[in-house]
């Protein structure tokens, strides 16, 4: 074993309790091109062009599911050998696909040219092809509103599942406009939620009286908030850490709470909005209470089925921590061991403080030593990636597959049953089962 | 750069996973970034496997770059061949680290490693998915297969012979090669190895010792049975027994290289797809005109199956992948078809349209497209999704395949009872358009041919006429909504077309009935 893959046990310098156990090694994770899958769905006119390979078309069908046969607004243009020839060529290349792409759909506004593993290591300046191609589309035909052109990253060797997203966000925060000097305070709230969940936490910051709210991404692409120093920011995501930097770079602050999974946590970060607004507490708690009753009342349905069972999660798309705190502080689950792709202490802080003691958190992956302590501790239930779910199944461990998390609507005081069903499904099923 | 929304086939390297996968004893250290991992879950969920592919990918990363993917490379292999102990090891490149140049033959060459190591060069940006099983399947045998192995002596043994080209994630290969060994017990024939799924490399070390090959599936045994041919005089089978006359064929030919006889297996009471197709109820099958694409293997198949043995009419046939284009040039001669060779769903999609099949053969894309057009669908090529590695019996080959065949292309197809009833009856309110097709998965309405009725309704693809528009009259459309709508669509083509040859301004109730006479069949 070199001492790269060694797994170190390392004690935060800035908080003592915290023991993080380090890993290196094989990781079972996706890129961040799967991004992709979500990200279409919530911008309505914007189009995703990966430039990669093979590979990556292949990835994106498989995540995609029968997604790919109602006119997706995603693609990739498959670099070839004669691509590999020479660079020059490949801009052409690109230039060619591109203006084949917006000829045939006139009705996008913005392109997201998304760098993959091949792009990178060929060193194909995706940020480059975007400003010149961009400049050629600054207008569209007569005058109107012409198509922003946009490059990021969602390559493997640089992005990890859901931190293709934060990538996306991170190249749209440049675009939102500058507020008005002296204007008042507003919200922005970030993070690609299902419609269904934005409306409902639209609606409740306006019974709060915060009236100023934007939300980043926008459903479309002249809908984007503005941005500035009286911009307060709230992450409805963890896995946000670059787009809350590119946020903070002009001006906007961050308003810490933990996420908004379940009736304590909703009711905690809508909480924490409303006294970023200096909003009174009473008014608050008047606004919040039907909600959270709703949310408190579907959770006690699970309760019995999954209190004191013991869970893991395997690192996927660092929605892990916050979805252990739920289930341990409001339904009695006991965390085995908590994996996340990447730990970013300062967003998880307020959810790692309510983890309970002795919850074992790991952050990266050596996937064969981690499935041994998935052995080892045999938990009732193992979030996992579809790669291991019927592997560990087959030996006899009930499992939940993890990327479901990123694509339902889990958030909020009226989705909470809906989550808690997520997790007692797999085991009640394991119940029902006489075969 | 080739623009893409879905791909027939995936990169070679999982085709390289698709054979360590189907054997046992092997493992198959891929250089790959993080994030290539998502093709294990083509193997857990789509085949239901119940355990990992047996691969290890160095999973690198960006800060990985330019120093130390090498050493993570050889750490990886060190690790993979002490977990899991494999009788032989492959490694190769995904598509990115073809690009950082590693090396992966000299890295693990260099380490002195306990087992074999078979080194795979799948150039990514040339070759795809079936070329990459191929040449894995090849490189395995040639580097495994002891050369001084031969047949016992005839006197006194049964025949015996290898299977080649069965694979993880292959379209029903798992019951192809149950069906088949049925068929050589009959014969007396013993099968020594099937491969590469379900053998090891001890197994594959003993080849040679079969009288002959049998290449199940081209596209992938193909390249190693000629090796074989060469190096132990092996000849090999290669008609692929889709079907009832290329099983009986198959039959025939296994029967006379092994020197038995065949009407051992011929006469198998189980076979009932001639008589199906022989009852009257079949009658309404003949000249349905047949879209069919897929592998070339299946797809040429198909089109026998569809030509020979139920009456179709081939309207259309191709295949994806290039390799094997001759074969589906030399079908389609056959059928009077142009030969479609690609790999852009979008080129098959306007050929489906423009074919204007009753039924369409194909992959899980043409399912999709056949969905868009309200047009039936069959699957009977890779690649497919979960519902077409079923849990019960469903070979493709041999008689209980062409049985399975038979069942599964008619299903889709309004059967010839109810085809007489909707024309009977289609102002019935449970017969009426508003119905939807019953055989057609229920919650897709088929595109409406026309729009709302109106005095003149233009349509809405560009008419031929070089005067401008074809317009219908008000009684001529309603007249053409009473014809039963799975070849409305035809009619209203056919309709236009002669309007348009015809140079006529308006198409009224003589023109559709003009030209219905005209293309009468």
């Amino acid at each position: 074993m070199s001492p790269a893959q060694a797994s170190a046990i390392a004690a935060s310098p800035r908080d003592g309790a915290l023991e993080v156990l380090r890993e290196r090694g094989q990781r079972e994770v996706f890129c961040g091109l799967t991004g992709i899958v979500w990200l279409h769905r919530k911008m309505q006119d914007a189009f995703f062009l990966v430039v990669g390979s093979r590979t990556c078309a292949h990835l994106l069908q498989s995540a995609a599911g029968v997604m790919i046969f109602a006119e997706p607004r995603f693609a990739t243009a498959i670099i070839e050998e004669r691509d590999l020839a020479g660079m020059a060529d490949c801009h052409a290349e690109l230039d060619r696909v591109v203006e084949r792409l917006l000829a045939r759909r006139p009705e996008i506004r913005t392109l997201f040219l998304v760098g993959s593993c091949p792009s990178e290591v060929i060193k194909l300046d995706l940020g480059n092809a975007a400003q010149r191609i961009g400049a050629r589309h600054l207008k569209g035909e007569n005058g109107s509103e012409g198509v922003r052109i946009l490059a990021y990253s969602g390559s493997g060797i640089e992005t990890t599942f859901t931190e293709g997203e934060d990538a996306c966000l991170t190249t749209l925060v440049p675009e939102m406009p500058a507020e008005a000097p002296g204007a008042a305070q507003s919200l922005v709230m970030v993070g690609t939620l299902p419609d269904i969940v934005e409306d409902q936490f639209l609606r409740l910051f306006a019974e709060l009286g915060i009236t100023n709210v934007g939300v980043l991404p926008a459903r479309r692409a002249g809908a984007l908030p503005v941005v500035g120093p009286n911009t307060r920011y709230l992450l409805a995501q963890p896995f946000l850490g670059e787009t809350a930097r590119a946020l903070e770079d002009r001006g906007a602050v961050r308003i810490d709470a933990p996420f908004p999974f379940g009736a304590d946590g909703t009711a905690a970060w809508l909480s924490a909005a409303a006294a970023a607004f200096g909003i009174d507490e009473m008014h608050v708690n008047r606004v919040i209470a039907p909600g959270r009753e709703r949310a408190k009342r579907a959770l006690e349905r699970y309760r019995p089925a999954l209190e004191g069972k013991r869970i893991t999660f395997l690192p996927d798309s660092q929605l892990e921590i916050p979805l252990a705190r739920f289930l341990a502080t409001e339904l009695g689950m006991i965390p085995v061991e908590v994996g996340t792709p990447y730990l970013h202490r300062a967003h998880l802080a307020a959810d790692l403080a309510r983890l309970p003691e002795g919850t074992r958190i790991s952050e990266g992956q050596d996937v064969e030593r981690q499935l041994d302590r998935v052995r080892a501790d045999r938990p009732d239930l193992t979030v996992c990636g579809l790669g291991l779910a019927n592997p560990l199944e087959a030996e006899g461990l009930s499992t939940k597959w993890s990327i479901e998390l990123v694509f339902s609507p889990v958030h909020g005081f009226d989705q909470a049953g809906d989550l808690a069903e997520l997790f007692a499904r797999p085991l009640r099923r394991r119940d029902v089962l006489r075969i | 750069m080739q623009l893409a929304v879905w791909t027939y086939e995936g990169p070679p390297h999982v085709g390289a996973m698709r054979v360590a996968t189907a054997m046992r004893g092997v493992h198959y250290l891929l250089h790959a970034p993080q994030g290539d991992t998502y093709a294990d879950l083509l193997f857990t969920m789509i085949e239901r496997r119940s355990a990992r592919p047996p691969v290890t990918y160095t999973t690198f990363q960006a800060r990985d770059l330019g120093k130390d993917t090498a050493s993570l490379f050889q750490n990886a292999a060190r690790d993979a061949v002490e977990r899991f102990q494999p009788q032989a090891l492959l490694v190769g490149a995904s598509c990115t680290a073809e690009l950082i140049q590693d090396d992966p033959a000299g890295l693990a060459a260099n380490m002195k490693l306990p087992c074999p190591v078979i080194p795979l060069e799948l150039p990514s940006y040339q070759r795809k998915e079936n070329w990459g099983a191929a040449e894995t399947f090849y490189q395995i045998v040639r580097h495994l297969a002891d050369t001084s192995v031969r047949p016992a002596p005839r006197e006194g043994r049964r025949p015996c012979v290898n299977l080649l080209g069965p694979a993880a994630l292959g379209f029903r290969h798992r019951d192809d090669v149950r069906e088949i060994r049925r068929i050589l017990d009959l014969l007396g024939i013993d099968v020594h190895l099937v491969a590469p799924l379900g053998a090891s490399p001890e197994d594959i070390r003993t080849i040679g010792a079969a009288d002959f090959n049998i290449v199940l599936y081209p596209e992938i045994g193909d390249e190693a049975a000629r090796w074989l041919d060469k190096t132990f005089a092996q000849p090999a089978i290669r008609t692929v027994p889709i079907g009832v006359g290329a099983t009986r064929a198959f039959i025939n030919e296994v029967a006379a290289l092994a020197g038995v006889d065949p009407a051992l297996a011929l006469d198998d009471p189980s076979s009932r797809m001639p008589w199906w197709s022989r009852s009257v109820d079949s009658t309404y099958l003949t000249g349905k005109r047949v879209f069919i694409f897929g592998d070339a293997t299946h797809a040429v198949a198909a089109a026998r199956i569809a030509h020979e043995e139920l009456g179709f009419t081939v309207c259309g046939l191709g295949c994806y992948n290039r390799e094997f284009a001759r074969d589906i040039r030399i079908a389609a001669k056959e059928y009077g078809v142009e030969p479609l060779i690609t790999d852009d769903h979008l080129t098959v999609e306007e050929a489906i349209a423009a074919a204007a099949p009753e039924l369409v053969l194909g992959t899980q894309m043409e399912r999709h497209i056949a969905k868009r057009l309200g047009v039936p669908c069959a699957v009977i090529s890779s690649p497919v999704h979960v519902q077409d590695f079923p849990a019960r019996f469903s070979p493709q080959m041999g008689f209980e395949g062409a049985n399975v065949i038979f069942d599964t292309w008619v299903h889709p197809l309004v059967m010839g009872l109810e085809e007489h009833l909707l024309t009977m009856f289609r102002d019935d309110f449970e017969f009426s358009d508003a119905a939807g097709p019953s055989h057609l998965h229920g919650h897709s309405k088929p595109e409406p041919v026309l729009a709302p009725a109106g005095d003149i309704v233009m349509t809405a693809e560009a008419a031929p006429a070089a005067e401008g528009d074809l317009g219908w009259t008000a009684e001529a459309e309603r007249e053409l909504r009473k014809i039963p709508f799975f070849v409305r669509g035809k009619a209203k083509r056919n309709t236009e077309k002669y309007a348009g040859e015809m140079g006529l301004a308006a198409i009224t109730l003589e023109t559709l009935y003009d030209a219905k006479a005209h293309y009468a069949r």
